[in-house]
């Protein structure tokens, strides 16, 4: 037997402790990586203290200056509403708590349903955009690479599955929540592998550039 | 530590019998030395959104996607990734990891040198925190011992560590400046006195360029009763190791800097109206001969704020005309040293305007990071110094003022390319210019 | 029914013999269209159809079952069991409710598969020892429950599975599955199947689809898993009384909250309507009187393969079957270990390069002038 049902069960089941497997080795060997390589010792006489000014740009490195946001209004804004829509949805969906709270016993309140497939809705058509964006914008066309598109679809499918979960657009349902599921777990696996690491890395990468120029008087 | 590990092996330099050459192994060898947490962390970070891009001067005004600083880096990540990440190693057991060939650098050179002046700008902007131009910098290791370092810059380090100078200025040149400024001032230069507060260093595009700086200086610290000296041991401030990247041309020039400051036993070293210089002997120094140092090092306009602070500086009068100010990259941005000259400024002019983006935000002149010692890089750093003419163009102030000397040429060469009639001006002789006169 | 009766007789001669009006029997044939969501339109050609149908010969076995099944379809109400087993069709054979015992009542089942050759319906209630089990583990009158199984479906016409034991295995298959349990539909690939799944089944389901059978001469249109779409086709939120506060993000936090009192939405209590096909919510149980989510407890999922293996009754849908935060923990352990061993060799490689590197002389940087 092999239909919806037992496909979600596995999705749900081994599937799932597989993928969150991968994901707590692979992020785990990530971060160990960057924190066993460390920094030399510094001996130039410090401005200001490292910690706080590496804590302030942990933040602040979330919002766009001024003038980068006047020079790529589009890349920081459609940046930011499909990160703020993916997150509100990941972590504000009650499905999503209940999850979580099963994992790890933390629960929250969560927005309402129809709430959260506003933003879903929202969140993905920004992602297209952020796509016909990366395939269009000279730099971005430059840089990218197969990864990039990879990873674009990894997170797109698991933003379009959930809605179309939410919507119950596909028969039967299993199925399509099934795929969500799987969606998500093939994120998982990837994320220490490719740049969603900077998921977790950004906040390290952000406390070393804060660091480094709180040491030497700039809030960067 | 490793930076001691290297004066040593300076000491004992191994000589086989045919000449040694640098290699892409040693190259290689050299980028590996250069990871460490905060590069690992940045490539593990960077999601190729391309802000850096907005934030290069090279990028906005070539419009060349090529330039994007992110891009720059490839040699770098791809050496991180192929020996510090397990995925780089699995990878490589796979055959899929993508070297880095002498081809690669061969074409990865003007990236490095010739279209980014390590301005900082990426680093303040990166949404996940990368500090880009600190890769840049260490980069520019690999790229020097695989022999793959610009020859402007390849005759500036030669000839720092031939001649003491980058553009191979003598004492005697220096000399003939200070009796000119004894005479014009009639005011003494100190030279190698022993004990005093200060010891000055100089840059010599500022010996060439600007003397006044010199005979600004002397007015001002008699003025305030400062005490200093220049060393004949060492004048030079400048570090062409720093801007070609390589610590073992770089060490040697600090450890020039730290000889003399040691010979006069100074306690304060002051860096010149020059960015990079100030850079190097206050943030690298240390790291690059391995010992902290047993003296403090300051800008010149960390010295006069200080003093204008404590009231040791007098003025009278004040500038009318419209003035605006260039932050250079290396001060502001790199060094903290951004609210010491806006002080300065509002002690002797009252018709300051500043330039839209300023300060940490600053944008670069186009010249610094070797740009300027790189001849071929001429027709880049043009086209980056758009970048600041139009920052210029919106405020339109009758004079530029600025305090580092590279970025003075830079300014003037600019404006004068576009014809435009704004005088480029040094803030410390400015200053020196309205000191209350002794009775 | 002890002596098999002639199914040659049409089921209209056989109403009028028991005395059934012109005006009862359409109000039956109303009540099965409405059931079968067929519109009124379609009540005069069920009739004509049930008016012509001859009562098939039906082979009722139960297995590995709990006879809740049967306790169910007893509790049938329109149509009523009577109704089924006296009107519709000829029960030939079936433990607990056939009068005969014994060597008589294997003779009976013979007789009607020897009758009714490849006519006859086999239903199958209970989960079957697989092939591959030890044969003892269930047996009736001396024969396995597999030998039974395939000696009878040989000459059907078809079978119907009820419950969830048939269909999928149920609470018999489910893990460790100690006596090898299988499905009907895992076992008879040569006969169509239809699956009638829950636990127990819903009985108008079970007439259902026997009326469906007699009216349209052939079996109703079935989904991925064998099962009428009559009644499995919607799931039991999509038709919840209480889906509007799903909906509305309004959910039942505890058995006795005010949510639950307010007949808020039962997700986090474990409901498994979302993932569920059933027609509870519209037909409901104890003659229209009720339904598990209404009566205040979420939906079991018992109608769906694995229910019993599907993770905890009282965990949402979104739950993991077995989450363990000790292993992501634990795995983590191992990822940073590994990752600290790959860094410190880096390390130590890069030292040792240091140690040996060749710093940059004049004379080298002078050759590439």
């Amino acid at each position: 037997m092999s239909g919806s049902m037992e496909f979600l069960l596995w999705t749900k089941g081994p599937m799932f402790n597989i993928a969150i497997t991968i994901f707590a080795i692979g992020l785990l060997v990530r971060i160990a990586e960057i924190v066993m390589l460390g920094r030399k010792k510094n001996f130039a006489e410090a401005r200001a203290g490292e910690w706080l000014p590496g804590l302030r740009t942990m933040l602040t490195r979330t919002v766009a200056d001024p003038g980068t946001f006047q020079r790529a209004p589009f890349n920081v804004v459609v940046g930011w509403i499909w990160h703020i829509g993916f997150l509100i949805v990941l972590l504000l969906f009650l499905p999503h708590i209940a999850l979580i709270e099963s994992l790890t016993g933390l629960s929250w309140p969560a927005l309402p349903n129809p709430i959260i497939s506003l933003v879903t809705a929202v969140t993905l058509v920004a992602l297209l955009a952020t796509l016909v964006h990366r395939m269009t914008h000279p730099v971005k066309r430059r840089i990218s690479t197969v990864e990039d598109y990879i990873v674009w679809a990894v997170v797109f499918a698991v933003v379009l599955t959930g809605w179309l979960a939410y919507y119950r657009l596909v028969h039967p349902y299993p199925l399509i929540l099934g795929m969500h599921i799987l969606a998500a777990e093939i994120m998982l696996i990837l994320l220490p592998f490719t740049k969603l690491t900077h998921i977790f890395t950004a906040f390290i990468a952000r406390w070393y550039n804060g660091a480094a120029f709180g040491r030497k008087g700039v809030q960067s | 530590m490793s930076e001691l590990t290297l004066a040593q092996d300076r000491t004992t330099p191994q000589r086989d019998a045919t000449p040694s050459e640098l290699t892409l192994e040693r190259g290689l060898a050299a980028f590996r030395a250069e990871v460490d947490g905060p590069v690992a962390a940045f490539f593990s970070s960077c999601v190729h959104c391309g802000i850096c891009a907005q934030a290069c001067p090279f990028y906005l005004e070539t419009g060349d996607p090529k330039y994007t600083p992110i891009l720059k880096l490839e040699p770098l990540r791809r050496v991180w990734e192929n020996d510090f990440t397990l995925w780089g190693k699995i990878k490589g057991k796979l055959g899929l990891q993508q070297q880095v060939t002498d081809e690669m650098l061969t074409e990865w050179e003007e990236l490095l040198y010739d279209s980014c002046s390590m301005c900082g700008r990426c680093s303040m902007v990166c949404p996940v925190g990368n500090d880009l131009a600190l890769m840049i910098r260490k980069s520019r290791e690999g790229m020097v011992q695989a022999g793959h370092a610009p020859e402007g810059l390849i005759a500036a380090s030669v000839r720092a560590i031939k001649t003491g100078s980058p553009m191979g200025l003598q004492w005697k040149t220096l000399q003939v400046q200070i009796e000119h400024v004894q005479t014009s001032s009639g005011l003494r230069v100190p030279v190698d006195q022993e004990g005093v507060e200060y010891l000055v260093l100089l840059s010599s595009m500022e010996i060439i360029n600007f003397p006044e700086y010199l005979e600004a200086i002397t007015k001002i610290f008699d003025h305030a009763g400062v005490t200093w000296t220049l060393s004949t041991q060492c004048f030079e401030a400048t570090n062409a190791g720093i801007q070609i990247g390589n610590k073992d041309i770089a060490a040697q020039l600090v450890e020039r800097v730290v000889a003399a400051a040691q010979t006069l036993k100074v306690p304060k070293v002051i860096s010149p109206e020059c960015g990079h210089a100030f850079t190097a002997i206050r943030w690298e120094g240390p790291n690059l001969i391995g010992r902290p140092y047993p003296f403090r090092v300051f800008h010149i306009i960390e010295v006069l704020d200080e003093l204008r602070a404590s009231g040791r500086i007098k003025t009278e009068g004040m500038e009318t005309d419209r003035l605006s100010m260039h932050d250079p990259c290396n001060l502001a941005r790199k060094s903290g040293v951004i609210d010491q000259q806006r002080n300065l400024m509002n002690l002797v002019a009252e018709n300051f305007v500043e330039l839209k983006e300023h300060g940490k935000f600053q944008w670069c002149c186009g010249a610094g990071g070797g740009v300027s010692s790189n001849e071929r890089a001429e027709p880049l750093k043009m086209a980056a110094f758009k970048r600041k003419k139009a920052q210029i163009e919106e405020v339109n102030p009758e004079r530029m003022v600025t305090m580092c000397a590279t970025c003075r040429t830079q300014l003037e060469e600019g404006l004068e390319e576009f014809n435009m009639e704004i005088p480029v001006v040094g803030l410390t002789e400015m200053i020196a210019e309205h000191l209350v006169e002794k009775n | 029914m002890a002596a098999p009766k002639t199914t040659d007789q049409t089921l209209g001669a056989s109403l009028r013999e028991r005395g059934v009006s012109r005006r009862g029997f359409m109000k039956f044939c109303a009540a099965t269209a409405s059931m079968m969501a067929l519109p009124p339109s379609m009540v005069p050609a069920i009739a004509a159809a049930l008016e012509q149908a001859k009562r098939p010969s039906v082979i009722w076995l139960s297995f590995q079952e709990c006879t809740g099944c049967t306790e169910s379809l007893t509790r049938s109400h329109a149509p009523s069991v009577e109704d089924l087993i006296l009107d519709l069709i000829s029960l030939d054979y079936h433990h607990t409710l056939q009068a005969a015992a014994g060597d008589a009542a294997e003779r009976a089942r013979e007789q009607a598969m020897h009758d009714h050759a490849g006519e006859y319906l086999v239903i199958v209630d209970g989960s079957i020892p697989g092939p591959r089990a030890n044969p003892g583990f269930s047996t009736v009158a001396g024969h396995s429950n597999y030998d039974m199984l395939m000696e009878t479906v040989e000459h059907a016409a078809a079978v119907i599975a009820v419950g969830s034991c048939a269909t999928f295995g149920g609470l018999p298959a489910a893990k460790p599955n100690p006596t090898g349990a299988m499905s009907v539909m895992d076992l008879v690939k040569h006969k169509p199947v239809i699956n009638v799944s829950g636990c127990p089944p819903i009985p108008m389901v079970i007439t259902g689809v026997i009326v469906h059978y007699l009216t349209f001469g052939r079996l109703p249109e079935l989904d991925e898993y064998h099962r009428p779409m009559a009644f499995f086709g919607q799931s039991i939120h999509d038709r919840c009384s209480r889906r509007p506060f799903y909906d509305r993000g309004l959910f039942a936090k505890t058995f006795d909250d005010e949510g639950a009192r307010l007949g808020w939405c039962l997700y986090e209590l474990g409901c498994k309507g979302p993932t569920s096909y059933n027609a509870c919510a519209t037909m409901r149980w104890n003659d229209g009187t009720s339904w598990p989510v209404e009566a205040g407890h979420p939906c079991l999922g018992c109608s769906e393969p694995r229910f019993w293996d599907a993770g905890g009754f009282y965990n949402a849908v979104s739950v993991p079957t077995s989450p363990s935060g000790a292993a992501v923990l634990a795995a983590g352990a191992v990822g940073a270990i590994a990752g600290g061993a790959v860094a410190v060799s880096a390390k130590k490689e890069t030292k040792a390069a240091l140690t040996h590197r060749q710093p940059v002389t004049v004379e080298e940087l002078e050759a590439k002038l």
